[in-house]
């Protein structure tokens, strides 16, 4: 039952991402990814990563996909007719890379998931999912939480140096 | 539970550069637009402060953070670098900015964050803080690549180095996810372990493997994945051309090192026959196609492709199978010395590009330095003494850097490699000399003349005095350099 679950929603999410990449239009792409975000929450699910899974659906579904239409809808993106020529090129090097990477792991013995800690397989929970998150955020990886803390700030600024009317025009 | 003050004090450093960045986000509002230096003084100043603070790092291993983090004198190496090119970055820009008109003081802020980024990347025991701070360093740079926003050019720059490298990033965290997935750590101590034990032969660790050599090399501008460079480095302002060709070149090299030795350092055979094949194609194809580029930061870009590809010549040394551990700590110690070598030549070189004007443009085509030594002598004579230094002719420190570089490869029975990159530096003395050419043997044309000129301030004055003093001094005392590197080599395996 487990594996039937987990590719029901695996096979969603590649079929959905393909969509994604695929389609012309860019409201389908954004529809796609919004079905390919529910999947992956659905997969934090089987995992008892409740807090995750609705995590996911809040922020990527609920925040920057409404973003990512905002923008196609204010660009006022026309269709895009044609894929560019590196289509068919880029196709084929994907496969044959892909394939390579079947072949490899078809061909060895993988340990894949046998090494994993004891901390890191599914344990019984004692407290809550998203205590056990807080915790480890607040203490084994504050150090790289707060550099992901610096990455949005220089993203916001960023932002505003580039796009704000005035600030160089007004120099130049 | 509590933050462990302890943990605090290793990252001093960072916290005070960070500070400082926040400072001057803050206080620029607030600044007179007459006293706005006082805001790219006081990032000069916490460089300054740093540089002292890291001294102290050298000769001690630290791990802090739950071993997230680890300040050893590799990374104290590689942070005194930064430091010096960061200073030097901030010193052309003083006055470049103000040329191009868009001194804004974010820029000062932007360089600081970056450079946070870095000093993440190079102390970085864990792939989780490595990758973060590569991203921290590519985010900042990207719209440092935009900055000049009424220029198209520069906003291509910025789009094309935002669009391929959040790419390069995926493959890079595609590569630590599989890893994760076969190791079960993200750590590079705990991956070392499982590598060189139960993992020895997993398909899929070699696929991921690859995918991280892959990323890196992105980073690192290594062909085939080097595509990017020279759009980003034309089109991006001069001084931010030259933070990335050598800041982020640097920190890039100093975590992919760490990520080889220490995580797959066991495992050598697996990835040193692909890092030398990325490292022939990339010395041919760096100089090949730099022969043929009209304008200056182009070619400088596809140089500064070449100079990367003599620094792998370092990395296969040291994961070369069957050699001395002396042998591959040389391959370490080399590669530290060749970087900071180029980095002197190659921020010397951009910041002569950075002050030629012609009219209100740069002056970026080779034909604008037509005549040069005619009417500036001193300035044709740093290029002329950059581009041998380039070109890696003695007695300047271009020269010792390849040098150093080749005796490694001799050493660990690569002699073949080290012909080949002295038969490639041979072909760039080609395009480095013609500048040189161009400078003392071509008449300008008269209306030339009158638009084309050198545009001097006292702290350009700084940054060409240290980078020449830089070039010339260590091409003839190399000593204390070479023991510096020698003695913050990593610990090879």
């Amino acid at each position: 039952m487990e594996t039937f679950v987990f590719f029901y929603f695996a096979s969603i999410i590649v079929v959905t991402a393909g969509f994604v990449v695929a389609l012309k239009n860019p409201v389908y792409s954004a529809l796609a990814l919004l079905v390919m975000f529910f999947h992956v929450a659905g997969l934090f699910v089987t995992l008892h990563a409740e807090f995750l899974a609705i995590i996911q659906i809040l922020v990527y579904a609920g925040a920057i996909l409404v973003l990512y239409l905002f923008v196609v809808m204010l660009l006022n993106l026309k269709r895009e007719e044609h894929f560019h020529g590196q289509f068919i090129v880029g196709l084929f090097l994907g496969c044959v890379l892909f394939a390579e990477a079947v072949l490899l792991v078809l061909k060895g013995e993988t340990t894949l998931g046998g090494n994993l800690s004891a901390s890191a397989a599914p344990l019984e929970l004692t407290r809550g999912n998203t205590e056990s998150i807080g915790e480890l955020l607040y203490s084994t990886y504050l150090f790289p939480f707060e550099v992901a803390s610096l990455i949005l700030l220089v993203a916001m600024v960023g932002a505003v140096i580039l796009t704000k009317k005035g600030i160089l025009e007004a120099k130049s | 539970m509590s933050i462990p003050f302890v943990d605090l004090a290793t990252i001093l450093p960072e916290l005070l550069i960070v500070g400082i960045a926040c400072l001057v986000l803050v206080l620029d509002p607030i600044t007179p637009t007459a006293k706005k230096d006082f805001l790219a003084w006081m990032s000069l100043g916490v460089l300054a402060v740093c540089a002292l603070v890291t001294m102290e790092d050298f000769g001690e291993t630290t791990v802090a953070f739950s071993g997230l983090v680890v300040v050893d004198s590799y990374a104290a190496f590689w942070k005194m670098l930064l430091y010096l090119v960061s200073g030097l970055t901030i010193l052309l820009s003083m006055s470049y900015l103000k040329e191009e008109k868009i001194d804004l003081a974010e820029y000062y802020a932007f360089v600081l964050l970056a450079l946070a980024g870095m000093m993440v990347m190079v102390s970085g025991a864990d792939l989780l803080t490595i990758y973060l701070g590569i991203e921290l360093m590519s985010i900042t740079l990207y719209i440092m690549a935009g900055f000049k926003r009424f220029e198209a050019r520069s906003i291509e720059a910025s789009a094309k180095y935002f669009v391929l490298g959040a790419f390069s990033s995926g493959i890079l965290l595609y590569g630590i996810s599989l890893l994760f997935g076969v190791t079960g750590s993200t750590r590079l101590s705990e991956i070392a372990a499982v590598v060189n034990g139960p993992a020895l032969n997993d398909p899929l660790m070699l696929l991921a493997l690859m995918l991280i050599i892959v990323g890196f090399g992105f980073k690192v501008a290594a062909v085939p994945f080097h595509m990017w460079t020279p759009d980003v480095y034309e089109g991006a302002p001069t001084s931010v051309t030259a933070f990335m060709a050598v800041a982020s070149k640097a920190a890039s090299f100093a975590a992919f090192l760490r990520v080889l030795l220490e995580a797959f350092g066991g495992v050598k055979p697996n990835w040193n026959m692909l890092i030398l094949a990325v490292c022939l194609i990339t010395v041919a194809l760096g100089n090949l196609v730099a022969i043929v580029q009209t304008n200056v930061k182009r070619m400088l870009a596809y140089s500064s492709i070449a100079h990367a590809g003599y620094a792998l010549v370092g990395v296969v040394v040291a994961g070369w199978v069957g050699v001395e551990t002396g042998v591959s700590s040389r391959g370490v110690s080399s590669l530290m010395l060749y970087l900071a070598i180029y980095s002197f030549m190659t921020i010397g070189a951009f910041a002569m590009v950075a002050i030629l004007r012609k009219g209100g443009l740069e002056g970026e085509d080779i034909e604008d330095f037509t005549g040069l030594a005619k009417r500036h002598k001193g300035g044709a004579f740093l290029m002329l003494v950059f581009m041998i230094s380039l070109a890696g002719i003695p007695p300047t420190a271009g020269f010792i850097g390849k040098f150093y570089l080749f005796m490694a490869a001799v050493n660990a029975g690569l002699a073949w490699l080290a012909i080949f990159g002295l038969i490639f530096a041979a072909i760039s003395a080609f395009y480095y000399l013609r500048i040189v050419m161009v400078m003392y043997m071509r008449e300008p044309s008269p209306e030339h003349e009158q638009h084309t000129r050198l545009v001097l301030s006292p702290q350009v004055s700084v940054v060409l005095a240290c980078a020449v003093a830089g070039v010339v001094l260590l091409g003839i005392f190399p000593g204390p350099l070479v023991s510096i590197a020698d003695l913050s080599i990593l610990p090879i395996k």
